[in-house]
């Protein structure tokens, strides 16, 4: 080693957050289409987002499955064949807010990729062979995610979480998914994939008002109409025993808290998004180097700010060794608990708020990072102008501010906690920390 | 159909040199955003790791992050981190590598760090206690608490494979990553992480004079040790068929995987790049012919797979490596009826070949692959690395989807020919969750 010691470079000062410009169209059957120019790459992401909320789960989920199983003209292969001569693909899924369309083509494919999606749009056939193997495979996927720690987990959280609510369950269960028919799915099409309150955002190496004009070339035959649902507000977190899921001989310990949040336009959401940073938002937080970097409890801790349409959750997970399951917990709530009843220091906000500043500006660097944000923000009713705005909150929240959201919501007394292992070895040392249910 | 569409290219400049203590260089500067992609890649990977210390490579990998000369523990993260970035590095079978995204203000921050922990990391009996937790949790994360954790990429070579370098498992055992010490780390180190053994890449928005002058701040004066010999990895190809299968306890449907053998990625790129399409022509999506047959029309099969190389990335692997196919069955699903069914279908296309339109869209589908991954400064800057390490050809990056656009019908015939019964390694998973 030599004797000097090296310092660390400056940073230049960053460059302001230069936003692609959105062009936005709203076509007479509804359908708002919003296209920003990035052409780095010779390439289009497509994704269109329609509001789906309340469809029912079992059917929902087969849709999603099976909207590219054929129409009177093109069968699955036909459609996938047609896709991929532009270099294109597309797929959806399925959430309780909404149905995604997602894709890309090559740049040169723009039209056709549109076409095939106006087609698929207007006349998706759900043929009855079709929609059989697809039941079949998305049961076999089912059995397989609930052999799956992560799966369950989640599902025991949401559970637990919103009780009525409709965010409560999100997977549907096999037998359910065997009784949907073809009838239901064309039923539920008709009823619910139209224009109207969806949104269709283009990004690529295209001339934006070219790109709204073939959208409108394309799909302003979609035939308008369809209803925009929503859901009640999710109940907040309300906090209780901790919940002791039994997997046994499960080898790690899968914990899951769910903490109070607000929406991406609260006062409160700039800073609370920094006090979830310090606490355990990345891995310079108190959190990660707690339990991973000084006691190796943990491979990859995590806590994220999840927002849905109906409400915003402060999510916390950590796979941990089945014998430090209570340790772990207590790290965690002593984490928490220091968060919410001291502030943070100066240096360690710093380092979050340039984090967070740094990793904005990283998301809207590729095609697929701006068509992401743009569909997000979209389906909140914002457009992409809104990260200026954010930005500008990110910079300006002092400390007091990050201390009271975290105080707020950050405490450890408003927890919602499922741990999910192997009941036997670590409900006695959980036990001693908390209040506990087994289920 | 449509009259076939032109696979574009992109021209990122790619400008390339060496330092004199042997640390080669490369830039792609691409001022389209202010952000910049750094990489690292070290000639070192799971192939190269001792016997008796299985998961060692990336067990190394980990502490390469615990400090270094000018760098206390967490240093380096935070470091990163506030100043708007990401990070993260990764073990493969023939490269590590260690990366960071980030403003463009930041370069010389990244470029710093970097160069500190290739003078030296610090190795210590805490660090390397609390990181072989770390590994312990991240292999019960990833194969030892989920079903069909390590499938394929962990129980596939030993079948295939019977040398050490390419059969063991490379995330390791516990007892071997328990019993590695400090003084095994210094000598991995001494051995392997010699600058001449790496490249050193930045993708994105920089001025190449500017960022020359950077790099040679900071790395100019790292000591100059030269690149241990690479060990040729090779071994004879299969003569006759091979398969075993295991339960794994947590599944709760079968699957099987097969390999086959192909030509060196490296010495033989123009005989290789047909089996890159063929994996494509035979799962790529609905209009593939594998999913076609066994998904959609037989129903013997739920979902599947096919890419080249273990950890599936065609472009960053040597000699030996292999083209994998991956099924995922139903409930009581029948593997040889599987296994027969791919066979018909790889003697159909070996015997009748395919059209130049159904070639034409599955290299189309693979262009925008290509093009996508290379869309974020830390793919290219990725790419360009290893594709410097292991050809010198780092501008090949630009030149990878008109390559796959000229793979012939002729050239996949020949390569599906290939793809035998008798060449092929086979790991059935025999579901143990009976749930």
């Amino acid at each position: 080693m030599s004797d000097t010691k090296r310092t660390l470079p400056a940073l230049l000062p960053a460059a302001p957050i230069k936003l692609p410009t959105e062009s936005e169209r709203r076509l007479t059957n509804g359908l708002t289409v919003i296209a920003i120019r990035r052409p780095a790459v010779p390439l289009v992401e497509v994704r269109l987002r329609l509001p789906f909320a309340k469809a029912n789960l079992a059917r929902g989920a087969m849709l999603s499955h099976t909207l590219f199983s054929g129409t009177a003209e093109l069968s699955t292969v036909e459609i996938a064949a047609e896709l991929q001569s532009v270099g294109g693909g597309l797929s959806a899924s399925v959430d309780p807010d909404r149905l995604m369309i997602s894709g890309n083509s090559l740049a040169a494919g723009l039209t056709r990729i549109l076409e095939i999606l106006g087609e698929v749009l207007d006349g998706a056939a759900y043929p009855s062979d079709e929609v059989g193997t697809e039941r079949d495979r998305l049961v076999d996927h089912i059995q397989v995610a609930k052999s799956q720690p992560a799966h369950l987990a989640r599902e025991a959280l949401l559970r637990r979480l919103y009780g009525r609510h409709p965010y409560a369950v999100q997977t549907p269960e096999p037998e359910q998914v065997r009784a949907v028919r073809p009838a239901q799915l064309r039923a539920l099409h008709a009823e619910r994939v139209h224009p109207a309150g969806a949104t269709l955002v283009l990004v690529g190496d295209f001339q934006p008002k070219r790109a709204l004009d073939t959208a409108e070339a394309v799909l302003g035959s979609w035939n308008g109409g369809g209803k925009d649902v929503s859901l009640p507000n999710a109940p907040q977190p309300e906090p209780g025993p901790v919940l002791l899921v039994d997997r046994p001989d499960s080898v790690q310990s899968s914990l899951r808290m769910a903490l109070p949040a607000v929406p991406r336009t609260h006062p409160d959401h700039a800073a609370l998004q920094l006090a979830n940073l310090v606490f355990g938002g990345y891995f310079s937080s108190r959190w990660v180097e707690n339990i991973r970097e000084d006691k190796g409890y943990t491979y990859g801790p995590h806590s994220v700010i999840d927002h849905s349409a109906a409400g915003s959750v402060v999510l916390l997970s950590a796979e941990v060794a089945t014998d430090v399951t209570g340790p772990a917990l207590l790290e965690t709530v002593y984490e928490l608990g220091r968060m919410a009843t001291l502030p943070p220091g100066e240096e360690e906000l710093e380092q979050a708020r340039q984090y967070l500043l740094g990793t904005l500006m990283l998301g809207v660097s590729t095609q697929s990072g701006i068509a992401a944000l743009a569909t997000t923000y979209a389906g909140a009713g914002l457009r992409l102008d809104f990260l200026s705005d954010y930005t500008e909150q990110v910079r300006t929240v002092t400390r007091d501010d990050v201390a009271a959201a975290a105080a707020k919501y950050l405490a450890p007394s408003g927890a919602v906690t499922v741990i999910l292992g192997d009941a036997s070895k670590i409900e006695a040392p959980v036990a001693t920390l908390r209040e506990i249910e087994v289920e | 159909m449509a009259r076939r569409i032109k696979i574009p290219a992109t021209k990122y400049p790619v400008e390339r040199f060496t330092l004199d203590n042997g640390l080669r260089v490369v830039l792609a500067p691409d001022r389209s955003a202010p952000v910049v992609g750094v990489a690292v890649v070290y000639d070192v990977g799971i192939r190269s790791e001792p016997e008796g210390r299985t998961g060692f490579a990336h067990l190394f990998e980990h502490l390469m992050f615990q400090g270094s000369e000018n760098l206390e523990k967490l240093a380096h993260f935070r470091h990163v981190q506030g100043a708007g970035g990401t990070f993260n590095g990764s073990t493969h079978l023939d490269y590590t590598d260690y990366f960071e995204t980030l403003p463009s203000g930041a370069l010389e921050r990244a470029l710093f760090l970097e160069a500190d922990r290739m003078r030296g990391p610090r190795l210590t009996e805490e660090n390397l206690r609390n990181q072989v937790d770390v590994v312990k949790e991240e292999i019960r994360v990833n194969v030892l608490n989920r079903p069909y954790g390590g499938f394929p990429w962990l129980t596939l070579p030993p079948v295939m494979f019977d040398t050490f370098p390419n059969a063991h498992d490379g995330y390791g055992s516990f007892e071997d990553l328990e019993s590695a010490t400090v003084a095994d780390a210094a000598e991995f180190f001494e051995r392997y992480y010699a600058c001449g053994n790496a490249v050193l890449s930045v993708a994105g928005d920089l001025d190449v004079a500017e960022a020359t002058e950077m790099i040679k701040r900071h790395f100019g004066d790292v000591p100059a040790r030269p690149a241990p010999a690479r060990p040729d990895f090779d071994e004879p190809d299969l003569t006759s068929e091979r398969r075993e299968s295991y339960t794994d306890r947590l599944a709760p449907l079968p699957a099987v995987a097969s390999a086959w053998r192909v030509p060196s990625p490296i010495d033989d790129f123009a005989g290789y790049l047909p089996f890159v399409v063929l994996a494509e022509v035979l799962t790529d999506g609905d209009a593939s012919r594998l999913v076609e047959r066994l998904v959609l029309r037989d129903r013997t099969v739920t979902s599947l797979g096919g890419y080249i190389g273990f950890m599936g990335e065609p472009f960053e692997v040597r000699d030996p490596t292999a083209a994998l196919l991956q099924y995922h069955l139903p409930p009581g699903g029948d593997v040889d009826k599987v296994l027969r069914a791919a066979d018909e279908e790889l003697e159909r296309l070996a015997t009748d070949g395919l059209t130049a339109a159904e070639l034409g869209r599955v290299q189309a589908r693979m262009a925008t692959h290509l093009l996508r991954d290379t869309d974020a400064v830390l793919g290219r800057a990725l790419r360009i690395a290893v594709l410097e390490e292991q050809r010198g050809e780092p501008e090949l990056i630009n030149d990878l989807p008109r390559l796959i656009g000229e793979v012939t019908p002729e050239q996949v015939r020949a390569a599906a020919a290939t793809l035998t019964p008798q060449r092929r390694a086979s790991i059935e998973v025999i579901p143990g969750g009976g749930k």
